[in-house]
């Protein structure tokens, strides 16, 4: 067994996200280009980056794993990271589009025009962005370790470096063609060594069976903990898509609310057609005997295929899952250094008087990806799709509601909002705080833990009654443009232009 | 539109003024505005329900499903278990399936809005 293909391809990979991001930057010359590529990128592209960016070591590395030591109950996690893109695309898409906003906290502003209410969502995207990032950081300490022998430390400090140069050196621009290669990276690097695993296998007489029947084949658990936790899972993967800052970023790059649709409907087919290969590692992993691995992606290879073959078909996997750590990383940190630009580095700084856009830029990219890599360094290790699983928990709980109401209903008011956003916050950050202190799963029936680890099903809840309720109680601080905002969401941009003088 | 190459400073949407109100803003005022904007939200609100209503039904009911026949775990499909094909695999076209549907629709709705405006402007 050698290291020597696997470190050649994270090389090689941080190489080419560096070498695009670079190339980038002689495109991205002005910080309009930087934060929204200067809306030109085109539905087929976009949806390509989109999935590139959302494609996070959890997908890669993470659910394979977990449906080898928990069977056909992982594939709900999944099945709603996909869906969560139809309840985006029937719901949010085109209108979010039509919004001009370029961040969640732009939309609440330019909806509710209340600047508390910006700030409250400013906080929950720095927040839920480091949620996502964590992970991430954590994930590729244990894939450097697992393909190299390096220590853990090293994979979180390598990617938050590349990721820094990435986004600060290039922006946004560069990042939309790195995610979109990124995804066809991933996509390969997961497809080949499986076809080659497969044909191993099919060809080999004396072939392992999978022994697929019975628990690790039973979806959930037929008692109400068992459907409450699927239900609560649902709901918070369904609901949460929409509310992932570095996902609502990319819808500001589309031309117009019809492209974005038609991006939408392109990240369906190709996270979906994405998903199709993890369970066919998890199979194999069975056959061949592996009890219990976080890393199953990366040892399926030189376990089935000893050998040169194998070393090869790991530096693949390990390229892949490095992209996976990367884009997602990328991604977050420009959405969150978005946000950290606009309300925090480009109001000025104490001893700092003016910064050009740019430099705030950068400053905010080195906070929103130097804190994160910290945390990955000090804080214990959640497993990566469980701690995911948690951020989409908060987005569903927050922005989930704001979205929704914030399109589809006229009497939602500032007062409500933050009401609403408060209460679902607090809701479902509890529970992320509790499952930091339990190691993420519940270590007993007791209600209180199984409603603690899968929060979504009453905090979603929660978070919409009281952001309606509050909003009736408060009529009169309906915002006076209300009418005006709605026509502009839900009117075809095609319409203005023929019709403008 | 900025020529490329000329310098812009704008670090995103300029967020102290309001949205300047556009033509179209103005016919919203009105009470045939208001009317044309009330139908077309039902129309995609309603689309959208219908999706969404779709989705739980099918996807949404699958827990269900599979807690009333859980005889289903035991069945196999081309030799893999029946959970594995229709959660893993069937799902994932379905889903492409009803955002195609939704899209076209949308657009169709949005189509016939636009007609309408400019038939009562004409």
């Amino acid at each position: 067994m050698t290291a020597l293909p696997s470190l050649l391809a994270v090389a090689l990979v941080t190489v080419m996200t560096l070498a695009l991001g670079t190339w980038g930057v002689r495109l991205s010359r002005t910080s309009s280009d930087f934060m929204v590529a200067s809306r030109t990128v085109r539905p087929g592209m976009n949806a390509a980056a989109v999935s590139g960016e959302y494609l996070s070591g959890a997908s890669f590395l993470g659910i394979a794993a977990l449906l080898l030591t928990f069977g056909a109950e992982v594939l709900w996690y999944p099945v709603g990271w996909t869906a969560g893109y139809l309840v985006l695309l029937t719901l949010v898409a085109a209108p979010l589009r039509r919004s001009g906003a370029y961040t969640l906290p732009d939309f609440a502003e330019a909806r509710l025009a209340s600047p508390l209410v910006r700030n409250v969502c400013s906080t929950l995207v720095v927040a839920i962005g480091w949620l996502y990032l964590v992970p991430q950081m954590e994930g590729a300490g244990i894939t450097l370790t697992a393909a190299t022998g390096a220590p853990s430390w090293v994979g979180p400090v390598v990617v938050g470096a590349v990721v820094l140069v990435a986004v600060a050196g290039g922006g946004m621009r560069s990042i939309t063609l790195v995610q979109a290669f990124q995804y066809w990276l991933k996509l390969t690097a997961l497809l080949v060594p499986a076809a080659v695993l497969l044909a191993v296998w099919a060809a080999d007489d004396a072939r392992p069976t999978v022994g697929a029947a019975g628990a690790w084949s039973t979806p959930l658990t037929s008692d109400v903990a068992g459907l409450y936790t699927t239900y609560s899972l649902i709901l918070a993967t369904f609901l949460g898509t929409m509310g992932l800052p570095h996902v609502v970023v990319r819808f500001y790059t589309s031309p117009d609310g019809r492209a974005a649709r038609r991006t939408t409907l392109g990240v369906l087919a190709l996270v979906g057609g994405f998903y199709l290969l993890p369970p066919a590692y998890a199979a194999l992993g069975r056959a061949y005997g592996v009890a219990d691995d976080a890393t199953l992606v990366l040892d399926l290879p030189r376990l089935v295929v000893p050998g040169v073959v194998g070393d090869v078909l790991t530096g693949l996997v390990t390229a892949g899952a490095f992209a996976a750590f990367l884009s997602t990383s990328s991604g977050l940190a420009v959405a969150v250094s978005g946000v950290l630009t606009q309300d925090v580095t480009s109001r000025g700084l104490p001893g700092i008087r003016t910064m050009s856009d740019i430099t705030a830029f950068r400053l905010a990219a080195i906070i929103s990806v130097v804190v994160p890599t910290l945390a990955a360094l000090a804080l214990p290790n959640l497993g990566i799709a469980r701690a995911v699983g948690l951020a989409f928990a908060v987005a569903a709980s927050t922005f989930c509601p704001l979205l929704l109401l914030g399109i589809w209903w006229r009497r939602l008011t500032p007062p409500g909002a933050v009401a609403g956003l408060l209460t679902g916050g607090a809701g479902s950050m509890a529970a992320v705080a509790w499952s930091m202190g339990h190691g993420g799963f519940a270590d007993s029936d007791a209600w209180l833990d199984v409603l603690l680890t899968q929060p979504a099903a009453w905090t979603v809840p929660m978070a919409f009654t009281v952001m309606i309720v509050v909003s009736l109680l408060t009529r009169s601080r309906v915002p006076a443009h209300t009418q005006r905002f709605l026509v502009r969401l839900h009117t075809p941009e095609a319409l203005e232009l023929e019709r403008a003088p | 539109m900025a020529a490329r190459g000329d310098r812009v400073r704008v670090t995103g949407p300029d967020r102290r003024s309001r949205p300047v109100p556009r033509r179209r803003d103005l016919h919203a005022q009105t009470a045939l505005g208001d009317l044309y904007l009330r139908s077309l939200l039902r129309a995609q609100l309603r689309l959208a329900a219908v999706v969404v209503g779709v989705l739980m039904l099918t996807v949404g009911a699958l827990p269900v499903l599979f807690v009333v026949l859980p005889g289903l775990v035991d069945r196999t499909l081309l030799g893999v278990p029946v959970p594995w094909v229709v959660i893993g695999v069937v799902t994932y076209p379905w889903l492409v399936v009803l955002g195609w549907w939704f899209v076209r629709r949308a657009e169709r709705n949005e189509s016939r809005f636009a007609e309408l405006v400019e038939e009562l402007e004409a």
